[in-house]
């Protein structure tokens, strides 16, 4: 265990290193200069200058590296070239959107996808159970944006139960306010996430019942459901728990579009708007700290993964 | 033919399986239904896309500001926008884009998953390890903030979703690929032969590669149905395909302002990315079962299922 948790560490710090080259480098390498393309093309050679000065742009690029990397380390991402504030203030407010939003749609996809894809499987000839699972993929091919919208008309502009647009201005002041504007585009990314993963619990609950311990269990007198529940569904689970880090990226790039559709002031909208004004620094040190976010995230999944699941114990030692 | 000795028959008989597994592969494609409506849908798709470079119900682009928000009519089929589009025209142009989109994505994925698989399934120790951590990173990295961080840079535009959507999911059919080839690698007749002395090369082009063949076709399939979702969802952020192109996307986002007037226009751009994206997922299923009957859903359901 402990061999594992080293090189686990290993690789999630090689992990971070490479995403903040690959963000660095894409934003500051690539053709066009990074001033250049925050003045504009009507700026002066001058203004181009004071801006490179001002971003550090004059000084090697080995240098602006680790300064920003550094920075990093002590929770100076740097400040806002429009704004001119911190960015990690700017971060740490539009997160408090963007993380709630997350695990609310995590919540509905889990509550789809859990019980409905146990479900499919049990009873697979079942004529719903096949219809479930025609209706999981045709959701799966559902464009986020298309379920905001069909979302909108229904429960916005037909039964007037939601608001469509926009968060409370004072924030989580009022939570049952806060809580309805993020409930539609939860219910959005949950159910494009949770189709997903409804196809997932299925087939692993497929897999299950057929699995050799679970009809040996049933051989010495479990029901189906009995052996499924006793000794199928927790591997199911596990291997759920293993997935749940590949989910999160799906789940934030859901953030990110929804947020656009519905106007929540969160983290990805902001994303899009620096994009639009050209914020490159703001934009490279979120993107790192997405980034970083789902490699963290995703490691400790794995080593919860690692914790509960008692076959990952006995066989150590994986050969690469 | 009757001189040949010993090596000949076999190298034949390895060959023709192969070459024939792949037409009675399309014709199992056609029997089963999920194939018959992959190949119908897109079919369909090609030809409507085709078909829009010679003729198209209406001019997608300009409209007159009388015919605002006119309904369905022999004229106009699916009615009018709000600038007096006619709405069938536009969806008929814009699967274009899409054609695009799913074609570009397929060979930018398709080349860097081979491109990541392969040196990192049979490559030296080194090449392994660090392309192992190498996938494991840009797998965290999602497809859309690849996009919007190169849309930061040079602007947005189709090219952009391409190359961002390629390389993303092409991480992610590397990863697939990757893992199915070092399985592959160890099967009792690629050790054969090796031992029988065949080049790295050779056992690369004739077992190998044929071997990975139904898993990586499958993930291409999958990829395609992703990348015209990604198209969508930039173009809907405006780092898509540009304003003045008709695109399915961009139906979505002008539908959105009149939303609560006008809802049934929000249903045909949607209707028209489902149903073909869903084809394509529907092939990747079909194609596995066709393909690789070892490969059939639920044996290994979980390797499969993205």
């Amino acid at each position: 265990m402990s061999r594992f948790l080293v090189i686990r560490a290993l690789t999630l710090t090689a992990g971070l290193l490479l995403a903040s080259l690959i963000v660095f480098a894409s934003l500051r390498l690539l053709p066009g200069d990074v001033a250049q393309v925050i003045g504009g093309t009507t700026a002066s050679p001058q203004r181009i200058a004071e801006l490179r000065a001002q971003l550090g742009l004059d000084r090697p690029i080995v240098l602006q590296y680790l300064d920003w990397v550094g920075g990093i380390f002590t929770g100076d991402l740097g400040r806002s070239i429009v704004s001119g504030s911190p960015i990690s203030t700017e971060l740490a407010e539009k997160a408090q959107v963007t993380v709630p939003l997350t695990l609310y749609a995590l919540l509905v996809a889990l509550l789809l996808a859990l019980p409905l894809g146990v479900l499919a499987a049990y009873r697979r000839d079942a004529l719903p159970s096949r219809a479930l699972s025609v209706l999981g993929v045709g959701a799966a091919a559902v464009p986020i944006v298309w379920a905001g919208l069909l979302g909108t008309v229904v429960f916005s502009a037909w039964l007037g139960w939601l608001p469509s647009q926009g968060f409370p201005r004072d924030g989580w002041a009022d939570p049952p306010a806060a809580i309805r504007s993020l409930t539609l585009p939860a219910l959005t990314i949950g159910l494009v996430v949770g189709a997903i993963l409804f196809r997932f619990v299925r087939s692993a609950t497929l897999n299950a019942l057929g699995a050799e311990h679970v009809r040996t269990a049933m051989s010495q007198g479990r029901t189906r459901l009995g052996a499924l529940v006793r000794h199928g569904l927790p591997g199911v689970g596990l291997s759920i728990v293993s997935l749940l880090g590949l989910q999160l990226a799906e789940l934030l790039v859901g953030a990110v579009v929804v947020e656009q559709l519905f106007s929540l002031p969160g983290l990805g909208r902001m994303l899009v708007e620096d994009v639009g004004n050209r914020d490159l620094v703001k934009v490279q040190s979120t993107l790192f700290v997405l980034t970083a976010v789902i490699l963290v995230l995703g490691a400790l999944i794995d080593v919860l993964h690692r914790l509960i699941d008692p076959r990952l114990r006995v066989e150590s030692e994986e050969e690469r | 033919m009757s001189a040949a000795p010993i090596l000949p028959p076999p190298l034949d008989a390895a060959r023709r399986p192969v070459r024939s597994s792949g037409r009675r592969a399309f014709a199992v494609l056609a029997r089963s239904p999920r194939g018959a409506y992959a190949l119908i849908v897109l079919g369909l798709l090609l030809a409507v896309c085709l078909l829009s470079f010679a003729w198209l119900p209406a001019d997608p682009n300009n409209g007159s500001a009388y015919d605002a928000w006119l309904p369905p009519s022999p004229e106009h089929w699916l009615g009018t926008d709000g600038s007096g589009r006619d709405l069938a025209a536009r969806l008929i142009a814009g699967s274009r884009v899409t054609v695009l989109v799913v074609l570009g994505a397929a060979l930018v994925s398709g080349a860097v998953g081979l491109l990541l698989a392969v040196p990192a399934a049979l490559g030296p120790r080194w090449a392994r390890e660090t392309l192992a951590i190498l996938i494991d990173v840009l797998i965290a990295f999602p497809t859309l903030l690849l996009a919007i961080m190169l849309a930061a840079v040079f602007g947005g535009g189709l090219a952009i979703v391409i190359v961002a959507v390629g390389i993303g999911y092409g991480v992610s059919i590397g990863r697939v690929v990757r893992a199915e080839l070092r399985q592959v690698a160890t099967e009792d007749y690629v050790l054969a032969a090796r031992a029988a002395g065949l080049g790295r090369g050779a056992i690369l082009r004739t077992h190998l590669l044929p071997g990975i063949a139904p898993v990586f076709t499958v993930q291409l399939s999958l990829s395609m149905g992703l990348a015209i979702l990604a198209e969508a969802g930039l173009t809907y952020l405006g780092f898509g395909a540009p304003i003045g192109v008709p695109s399915w996307g961009r139906m979505l986002e002008e539908s959105q302002a009149f939303i609560a007037v006008h809802p049934v226009v929000v249903l045909w751009p949607g209707l028209a990315i489902t149903l073909t994206v869903l084809a394509f997922y529907l092939l990747g299923d079909a194609l596995r079962d066709a393909m690789d009957p070892t490969l059939r859903s639920g044996r290994r359901a979980d390797g499969g299922a993205r």
